[in-house]
């Protein structure tokens, strides 16, 4: 029967995958193991400490324009020495520079760092380790996706060099501001560049995430069915599907705008006066930027989200010694995130003369995606009731993350609030809102993330002691920094203000910049020890064991050694959840998932 | 002198390194590794979260203390009151969910520390748990999405009142002008293609109806009492017109016309003696004074709130709210200063 054949073939296949080919028809070469590498292991280390360097130059341009705000007019040695004569003359930052240097601040932190570094770092490492597959489905398009990834920072930090200066738009590189090099001096070539970097950027970030859909869907070990998948799995799986519709659209966004500023078109301009003459462009909107960004602006939010809330449901089971509060509803709210992140980007643009009716919608819409949110949060929380919780520094930065999640995420209710927004829009207010989410939480998501999978990334262990050094010096100089910043948003202060020394009505704020610059720069230094950490560890961190936080999902099962295709032997067989932690009648308080179930016993994942 | 800094640093990574030395060589002594989390660790750190909370929620409560009062004074707008019981009603609404779970989060992570005696209790889920805890933001969030929508309709609605003033708002890089319909009410049409020197804000000379239009400024008066509905322009990128004693703010669009109304409260004069404002310029004067400044007034202004280049910072115009009697003696004085109709 036709059937038989096909079935008995297949197994043969299968047979044949499961044992790892052999290593002398895959001589490796310097270039083929640590440069272009097409395996997931090392792909993810690239894409870490490129992010890592990226974060580097991301702080240090906001240490240099905090200092700016705090002590406006001040000479600062370190300013002229990093900026020199032309953006930095006499230790004063140029204001055209402070543009510029906000500009790229916040789109390598959203972009490079925080989904190149968290997405591309995470999911690369955790996604077939956690499936039980070898490596990825495509480990050629893993590879293309890192180093157009590589070519992507290499290309934005070039255009922090060039005379006319970088991108000085805002991150948001609003038209026409971002159109006409008249207007500013970085949309010149700056703009330019950003642009390039960012198109590949998005092809880098496709790439990966087609991969990583594919790659769960059809690589998971047998056994693994979705509802035994950890919830990082999950967290992924959704990330790559939002990236992989929403990012295109940003693509099509700068597309227009590469037109408008290169070949006369007017998707983005009207009726504009600049540089003493009358442009020819008419009918166009700026408006119509806005939307196409915010349409994967917002997405891309939750894009960076997402894995740190996964890595979170990981990292707190495993410390907490119990399972994940409510799994399915955990599954549940990051599918409902995951769709509503698409109906809600318009509360970016209530004040930008759209129909108030449509600003309604996504109101309706913004506080909707506040329930799964919270759904999230309490979860958390009650996962570590009642638990025997073990303080790794990853744990630690895991409790951070809900924090920060709550802080940040309240203060998104009120800026949901299309009533409210009126008069925080463009404020302070806003900033310390999406810090908070992004700047605390996700950061956190990260920090617990390397923490947590250091030893399966270089097989040794990172210092605690000096983790936990880094995690309370960051978490309350983090809070020092964008806490206060609500309450200059209550008073009024602008978002992107050179200075607020102009503005007789912001003098007694002073004091609230200089607590906030204080802790900034304390905080930056602090970050030197997680560096430090990191770095020295890699090379003569003591050796680790397989499974050092006794935790039950299948990367724990590997061999400590880096080999091509994961298991030495046939792939695991998965059994249970991932979460059999402290379960009543075992002897040790986790069961990993390739523990066969017992007689009568019921699998977490089934119910 | 820097010499001996030089040798200071070399002393310093070779004392660095010898030390790193011994701690690796001393691994092998140790029963217990360096990574693993011990009693003791738990212990502190379980003591830490506690302390943190602590120290955090005071840190949430010296703040709200010290700086509140440097908040933007009472709304001085019909709807800027409104939208200020909202914000209160919203801002308790959070606060106590943001103290109460921190505080439960922190505690949790407190009492529940780890030591190698204790087990945890498997519970991995509870439906009517997550009932409510589904419902009852739901239920919150339906209560603020329709007061905040019902004022925004009331807001964002075409304005009604007929006495309203019309004042156009007209941003460029970098500077606002303001410009008013005349007797016949009517703002002339606009065309970009006209801007020079005298037509700044690019008015079309072929529309009568801008013929007796009026420009001001540096300043621009608005009467109380009487609902005010801006258009906004913009000259060339997005500009932002932001009047947070008003609580109004609205993008102003090159290409487009966007409105906001409102109707303002407080004139100018009744601000300044107004208890929360005296108290708040005495804080402004304070600071002034140390850095030798002299003391102001207090005065609504007109900000820019949307990046536009490098002068962004820099973008201000000062709003007079008069009496019905004032605003009229100021309107028709601007007429006698500047009649701005091109003569065809």
């Amino acid at each position: 029967m036709a059937t038989t054949l096909n079935t008995g073939l297949e197994k043969e296949h299968l047979e044949h995958h499961a044992h790892v080919h052999d290593h002398d028809d895959h001589h490796e070469s310097f270039v083929s193991k640590y440069v272009f590498s097409m395996d997931h292991k090392m792909i993810s280390r690239q894409f870490l400490i490129t992010a890592i360097i990226m974060a580097i130059v991301a702080m240090t341009m906001s240490i240099i324009f905090r200092m700016q705000l705090a002590w406006p007019g001040e000479k600062f040695g370190f300013i002229n020495a990093l900026l020199g004569d032309k953006w930095g003359k006499d230790g004063i930052l140029d204001p055209n520079m402070y543009l510029a240097l906000v500009t790229i601040h916040g789109t390598i932190m959203v972009f490079f760092v925080l989904t190149g570094g968290l997405s591309g770092t995470f999911s690369n490492l955790l996604i077939p380790y956690q499936i039980g597959a070898r490596d990825m489905a495509s480990g050629f398009l893993n590879m293309l996706s890192y180093w157009f990834f590589f070519v992507s920072s290499a290309i934005m930090l070039t255009s922090c060099f060039i005379d006319d200066g970088p991108a000085s738009a805002g991150w948001t590189i609003y038209p026409p501001l971002s159109a006409l090099p008249e207007a500013i001096p970085g949309s010149k070539l700056g703009m330019t560049l950003w642009l390039a970097s960012m198109a590949i950027f998005i092809v880098s970030s496709l790439l990966g995430s087609l991969n990583y859909i594919i790659t769960v869907i059809n690589l998971r070990a047998k056994g693994m069915t979705m509802t035994r998948l950890p919830l990082s799995i999950w967290a992924f799986l959704i990330t790559a599907i939002l990236g992989v519709l929403s990012f295109p659209v940003l693509f099509s966004c700068a597309l227009l705008l590469i037109f408008d500023r290169s070949f006369h078109t007017s998707f983005y301009l009207s009726d504009i006066y600049i540089g003493g003459r009358p442009l020819d462009n008419v009918g166009g909107s700026p408006v119509l930027f806005e939307h196409l960004f915010w349409f994967l602006g917002h997405p891309e939010v939750y894009i960076v989200l997402l894995p740190a809330l996964g890595i979170a449901s990981e990292v707190i089971a495993t410390s907490s010694r119990k399972p994940i509060f409510g799994y399915r509803a955990m599954i549940g709210s990051i599918l409902a995130i995951g769709f509503l992140s698409f109906i809600v980007w318009g509360h970016h643009m209530f004040m930008t003369g759209m129909n108030p009716f449509l600003g309604s919608v996504f109101v309706f819409t913004t506080l909707l995606i506040a329930i799964p949110s919270a759904v999230k949060a309490f979860n958390y929380i009650t996962t570590m009731w009642k638990g025997n919780i073990q303080f790794t520094p990853a744990m630690m930065f895991a409790i951070g993350l809900v924090s920060s999640f709550i802080t940040g995420g309240v203060t998104g209710i009120i800026l949901a609030d299309s009533t409210l927004d009126i008069n925080v829009h463009d404020t302070y207010f806003v900033v310390a809102h999406f810090h908070i989410v992004m700047g605390l939480s996700a950061i956190f998501g990260m920090f617990a993330g390397v923490y947590h999978w250091f030893p399966k990334m270089f097989l040794r262990m990172m210092n605690k002691k000096l983790g936990f050094a880094h995690f309370w010096i960051t978490i309350t100089m983090a809070y020092g920094v964008f806490f206060p910043m609500h309450f200059l948003g209550l008073a009024g202060v602008p978002r992107r203000y050179y200075t607020n020394s102009n503005f007789p009505m912001f003098d007694n704020l002073v004091d609230i910049n200089e607590i906030v610059t204080i802790c900034a720069i304390i905080g930056a230094l602090g970050q030197g020890i997680f560096l430090f950490n990191f770095f020295y560890s890699i090379f003569r961190g003591e050796k680790a064991p397989q499974n050092p936080w006794n935790a039950n999902t299948l990367e724990w099962t590997t061999p400590m050694a880096n080999i091509h295709g994961n298991w030495p032997g046939e792939l695991p067989t998965v059994h249970r959840w991932a979460y059999d932690y402290s379960k009543p009648g075992k002897e040790k308080d986790f069961v990993p998932q390739t523990v066969p179930l017992e007689e009568g016993e019921e699998d977490g994942g089934a119910h | 002198m820097s010499l001996l800094v030089l040798l200071a640093l070399v002393l310093l990574i070779i004392a660095g390194h010898q030390l790193l030395r011994i701690v690796e060589l001393s691994r092998g002594l140790k029963k217990t590794k360096e990574w693993q989390i011990t009693d003791s660790d738990n212990n502190m750190m379980g003591k830490a979260m506690l302390a943190f909370m602590i120290l955090f929620l005071l840190f949430f409560f010296w703040q709200v203390n010290r700086w509140m009062d440097r908040s933007l004074p009472p709304a001085a707008s019909e709807h800027g009151a409104l939208i200020d019981d909202l914000w209160d009603a919203n801002m308790w609404l959070i606060t106590v969910v943001f103290i109460i779970t921190n505080f439960v989060l922190f505690w949790f992570a407190y009492k529940y520390r780890g030591n190698s005696k204790s087990k945890a209790v498997f519970y991995p889920h509870n439906n009517k748990l997550e009932m409510l805890w589904t419902v009852v933001p739901a239920v919150a969030l339906t209560f603020i999405i329709i007061f905040g929508l019902k004022y925004w309709n009331e807001i964002m609605d075409e304005s009604k009142a007929p006495d309203k003033v019309i004042v156009e708002l007209y941003a460029k890089q970098f500077d606002w002008t303001a410009r008013y319909p005349g007797k016949d009410g009517k703002l002339g049409e606009s065309d970009f293609r006209q801007i020079t020197g005298i037509n700044s804000v690019g008015m079309d000379t072929s529309d009568v109806a801008g013929f007796d239009d009026l420009i001001a400024k540096n300043e621009f008066h608005i009467p109380v009492g009487r609902e005010v509905v801006f258009s906004m322009r913009s000259r060339d990128v997005i500009h932002s017109a932001y009047m947070p004693h008003f609580r109004a703010q609205m993008n102003c669009v090159p290409g487009m016309i966007t409105y906001f109304k409102f109707k303002p409260t407080k004139t100018t004069a009744q601000m300044r003696k107004d208890p929360y404002t005296v108290m708040m310029m005495a804080g402004i004067n304070k600071a002034r004074a140390i850095e030798n400044k002299e003391p102001i007034e207090f005065d609504y202004l007109l900000l820019c709130n949307k990046i536009r280049g490098v002068s962004h910072f820099n973008m201000q115009m000062q709003i007079v709210v008069d009496t019905k009697e004032d605003y009229e003696a100021w309107i028709s004085k601007i007429k006698a200063f500047k009649p701005l109709a091109i003569k065809q």
